[in-house]
């Protein structure tokens, strides 16, 4: 592993705060390439392992979030899934949700958010992302929080575009209507 | 002519003037954090700025072809308001950022009790992170001022090669040459240096750890004044070579002490967070 992360990891591991400066330079340590996680950088899973290693971490990441450049946020988010940080991570995804950065709006309609948001917020997450053309497939929980009104929302945002002549996403049609699967 | 801007506060500063700077040869520059006129009157009104620095500024700099870094830090002006010093708490986070090439302005305004807290404060906290300290020194009794940086700065147990003091004059430059620290000179249209006194400086005192920069800003000033040095050091006399030295080896060299410049050009992306800075519709 690198060298500095491994300390990084036994530093947080003792003291949460040490999250605080170790957290942004983490991109210049490890790098910004393409992980193993698909869609994940490295620095992503660098950052989310920081999280988990960190007892207390769910304390910190308003503030991480806060203060963070958006490969920071993007990490926080990604962290929500797998940090206990019950109802409090519900601020950042709606932060993050109304941002125009792609990299945040898919990161925020992760596992965290197909389990915290209501119906409505859901709804409007996912319409955010089909609209900002983030792929279906970085959206958590379409099987199982895919609802009638959601179903409507998308067939009025297809009837649009076809209107206007343009392209309605392909990986949008299979949630059109209610089907077997 | 490559040129690199070592202190330009381009926040306050026009598209043109990034254009215009493009054209004139300026390839990098560095935004030190510095007051903005209307005094601020609260910690977040830092943090906003801070990220716009480390943010939304680098973005716009990219689509004109400037590599562009910052330094961090309460300046002293605004060390004396109560209501701002909290903010030192804040900023190790950001001093581990990466466009973040330095600790500054930092220094003296008033030479205040508050002022030398918070001086003495950030240069230990340059030291903790690894970067060099910018240092502004004071328009008002500037000579004493400067001695009594010197004086901070030793104490404080930074290596002098790290630290360069800021918008010296004939007054001021003897002292800090000597000192070993850089020595930072700001071309003005009316005040504080100008392109012929500074060719006379250079002729004087050398080249070596001499930056110059046309700390433009929301005042007037005018960002080509880098160029307009340049342009004095050759009908000087003075070769290509000084003037690569002094407009672009210097300051990377000083900024390099972080270990975070990137003046590798990338393309840059056309959105930053979504939004552009172009107008109405694309062409």
């Amino acid at each position: 592993m690198n060298a500095w992360l491994e300390k990084a990891l036994s530093d947080v591991a003792t003291d949460a705060t040490a999250l605080r400066t170790l957290f942004p330079g983490a991109g210049r340590r490890v790098g910004r390439g393409p992980s193993e996680t698909p869609g994940w950088t490295v620095d992503d899973v660098a950052r989310v392992r920081l999280l988990r290693a960190a007892p207390g971490a769910a304390a910190e990441m308003p503030d991480l979030y806060r203060y963070g450049d958006a490969a920071e946020k993007r990490a926080v988010l990604r962290g929500l899934s797998v940090v206990d940080i019950g109802a409090a991570g519900l601020d950042l995804v709606a932060d993050a949700l109304r941002t125009n950065d792609t990299r945040l709006v898919a990161a925020a309609m992760g596992e965290y958010a197909a389990t915290h948001l209501d119906d409505a917020a859901y709804r409007h997450g996912v319409l955010k992302c089909v609209f900002m053309g983030i792929p279906l497939a970085e959206v958590a929980g379409l099987d199982r929080r895919t609802d009638e009104e959601l179903r409507r929302m998308l067939r009025s945002f297809a009837a649009e575009r076809t209107a206007a002549g343009r392209e309605v996403p392909a990986d949008l049609l299979p949630l059109l209507h209610e089907q077997d699967v | 002519m490559r040129i690199f801007d070592p202190h330009i506060h381009m926040s306050s500063r026009t598209t043109d003037d990034y254009a215009a700077m493009h054209a004139a040869g300026v390839r990098a520059l560095v935004e030190p954090a510095f007051w903005l006129g209307q005094p601020r009157t609260n910690v977040g009104s830092f943090t906003d700025y801070f990220d716009s620095l480390v943010g939304w500024e680098p973005f716009r700099a990219s689509q004109f072809g400037i590599a562009h870094h910052c330094t961090i830090a309460l300046n002293p002006k605004e060390a004396n308001d109560p209501r701002c010093a909290p903010v030192l708490d804040l900023l190790p986070r950001y001093l581990e950022k990466d466009g973040v090439v330095a600790v500054g302005e930092i220094g003296y305004d008033s030479m205040t009790a508050e002022e030398d807290k918070a001086f003495a404060a950030q240069l230990a906290l340059a030291i903790d992170h690894g970067l060099p300290a910018l240092v502004h020194t004071p328009h008002r009794d500037k000579a004493a001022g400067t001695e009594r940086s010197i004086a901070v700065v030793r104490e404080s147990g930074i290596a002098p090669e790290r630290v360069v003091l800021d918008h010296l004059n004939e007054l001021t430059v003897a002292m800090v040459k000597e000192s070993g620290c850089w020595m930072g000179f700001s071309i003005y249209p009316d005040t504080k240096m100008d392109e012929d006194r500074m060719v006379a400086i250079l002729r004087e005192y050398g080249t070596e750890k001499v930056l110059v920069n046309s700390a433009a800003d929301w005042g007037k000033s005018d960002p080509l004044k880098t160029r307009r040095t340049g342009d004095a050091m050759l009908a000087a006399g003075f070769t290509d070579d000084d003037v690569d030295l002094v407009l672009w080896r210097n300051p990377v060299a000083f900024y390099g002490q972080s270990g975070r410049l990137d003046l590798e050009g990338e393309t840059p992306d056309a959105e930053f967070a979504g939004n552009s800075i172009l107008r109405g519709a694309r062409k």
